[in-house]
């Protein structure tokens, strides 16, 4: 039923709507109203044959979903930047031994200095976790993409991400469409794990692997998560056809045909782009926007087909790897063609607006050839105050 | 049609809410509506703005309101900051939190441009009679839907059921009449002017 709904309450409904048998999570902005709507739905008992684990940290949080889902309970939790990095140490283990746990990432900046706004170091930073990690582009997409994303991960046994913007879109209020209990029910069937740790029929899961097997299991990881890919794109074209919504998949191109510049965006950007792209053609001028839903496993083939033949593809950056450069620039790099010139723009830290403004900049400046190549470009940048601090550093080490 | 809404006030002045309320009521009217928090610190009294937009296409865009048809300022210290106004349209409309009238914020410096007029509500008096708590956010909104006339009272009704359900009744009732005592004044006011 569509309603005026805050993000994060759609997805917590939506979430309750998929019957988790265990909840546990620890409260961290921007992702606090997801859980704690969880737990009043649990204490209702709306959400029935639940148990919510209030944890002392995101570590446990991940850890005690890990136990439940080798128990075989369908399992969920939801964290945010540092939590994200407190669940460091066992997010490879959940995907590592291959358990169809789904997390809410409610995108924000890591710290220091500590900063609670939106972009995307957190989940950019875990991309080599083994986790699928999807990006939702809006909150109708945040809330479709949270039942596709137990789909996904029960069909694959592997560990699901749903990333939505912090308070971009965890904070909006708009009309969405949360899905009623009895069409979940339909789509999403009981969890059948693959394998369960049952006192009864005792197996072991996580035992140590030696020098004499471990290049094998790495091998087969990595080759299920590509395989994972026809997954994402299978439960999305089945999603729309059960919902008669088009959410989720691989990548979503608009506008790209016969563009002369496309712009490659993650989350919810991509609405804003749409619009700036719109007014752009109706001025007659070519361009288009990318934005990438699957980001791991990384759509190699889908990328390429949709940047075929685009003279230039603005990348537009949320997240830097610091002494690096870009993060999703250089994954759009590997599946470019030769003759497309990828771009490398670093936009929206810290929660700094990503205006139509901002981006119609880039589309503009990126056709009249004045973005640089083979630099990464910060296009938000007040240059006045990096000048003023690089100076007041001349002078501190001046003798 | 398209109405965007940007309110200024201070943490614990229920400007999102505000934003929440306005963006219910407009779904309430068949619209489309966005309800956006503040993009600064949530800290009390710090300042904070929260955006609505209201259109009858739909909504993609997720960046703040840059170029308002509304700017509600629920502390009138604020407007002493010239970002308050910033990208107000040339015929856009103030709604202030203010006992004062428009002619005495203006001799205190608030300078308006092109067709750009500016409403005063006691909205933290009214507010503080009936509710017996300085929020202004409940009358404000009121005067907002009377003076733009996108939405209708109703509307307002059934988004102040809906965002305050959690309250007791006396409460409820309590903002249901203050909204309409703003809404009723602003009108009356505007009839006069």
């Amino acid at each position: 039923m569509r309603r005026q709904i805050e993000g994060s309450k759609a997805v917590a409904e939506t979430v309750a709507r998929c019957r988790p048998a265990v909840v546990a999570a620890y409260p961290i902005s921007p992702q606090t109203h997801i859980v704690e709507r969880l737990s009043e739905l649990v204490a209702s008992a709306d959400l029935t044959g639940c148990e919510y684990l209030m944890v002392e940290s995101e570590f446990g949080a991940l850890s005690a979903c890990i136990g439940a889902s080798a128990a075989g309970g369908r399992t969920y939790t939801a964290t945010s930047s540092q939590g994200l990095l407190f669940m460091a140490e066992a997010l490879p283990n959940a995907s590592g031994l291959g358990l169809p746990i789904v997390m809410t990432l409610a995108n924000r900046a890591i710290g220091a200095p500590i900063n609670i706004w939106n972009d995307h170091s957190d989940a950019l930073s875990q991309r080599d976790a083994g986790w699928l990690q999807l990006f939702a582009s809006s909150n109708q997409e945040a809330v479709d993409l949270h039942v596709q994303a137990f789909a996904i991960a029960e069909r694959t046994s592997l560990p699901v991400m749903v990333c939505m913007d912090g308070f971009v879109l965890t904070h909006a209020m708009e009309a969405i469409d949360v899905p009623d209990q009895d069409e979940v029910d339909a789509f999403l069937p009981a969890f059948r794990p693959r394998q369960w740790l049952d006192p009864d029929s005792p197996v072991t899961i996580g035992a140590m692997v030696g020098p004499d097997a471990f290049t094998e299991v790495k091998y087969l990881m990595a080759r299920s998560q590509i395989e994972a890919l026809d997954t994402v794109a299978e439960v999305a074209a089945e999603f729309g056809s059960a919902f008669g919504r088009d959410s989720g998949g691989l990548v979503r191109p608009y506008r790209t045909d016969d563009a002369e510049v496309v712009l490659v965006v993650m989350g919810s950007t991509f609405g804003s782009a749409q619009d700036v792209v719109d007014e752009l053609r109706a001025d007659g001028v070519r361009v288009g926007v990318l934005a990438i839903t699957c980001y791991r496993p990384w759509p190699f083939d889908e990328v390429r087909e949709a940047l075929r033949g685009i003279p230039r593809a603005v990348v537009v950056n949320r997240a830097i790897s610091v002494g690096a450069g870009s993060v999703l620039g250089r994954d759009v790099r590997l599946s470019a063609e030769p003759g497309t010139d990828v771009l490398d723009v670093v936009l929206g830290l810290g929660g700094r607006p990503v205006t139509r403004a901002a981006l119609r900049g880039l589309l503009v400046d990126a056709l009249a050839g004045q973005l640089p190549l083979d630099e990464l470009y910060f296009a938000d940048l007040d240059h006045e105050v990096i000048a003023d601090q690089l100076d007041r550093d001349r002078e501190e080490v001046a003798p | 049609m398209s109405l965007d809404v940007r309110i200024h006030g201070r943490g614990g002045q229920g400007v999102v809410t505000a934003a929440e309320l306005l963006s219910l009521a407009a779904f309430d009217e068949g619209l489309n509506a966005q309800a956006l928090p503040s993009f600064g610190s949530e800290r009390t009294g710090a300042p904070v703005v929260a955006f609505c937009r209201i259109d009858t296409a739909p909504i993609r865009a997720h960046d703040p309101i840059s170029a308002p048809d509304v700017v509600v300022v629920q502390d009138p210290t604020l407007l002493r900051n010239g970002d308050v106004l910033l990208g107000l349209a040339e015929n856009g409309l103030v709604v202030v939190n203010s006992a004062k009238d428009p002619a005495d914020l203006a001799r205190a410096g608030l300078r308006l441009r092109g067709n750009q007029r500016a409403v005063c509500l006691p909205a933290s008096d009214l507010a503080r009679e009936r509710l017996g708590r300085p929020l202004p956010n409940t009358a404000l909104i009121g005067a907002v839907v009377a003076l733009t006339s996108v939405l209708g009272l109703p509307s307002l009704h059934a988004a102040i059921l809906e965002r305050f359900s959690m309250a007791d009744d006396d409460v409820l009732a309590a903002n249901l009449r203050l909204a309409t005592e703003a809404h009723d004044l602003t009108l009356e006011g505007d009839r006069r002017a």
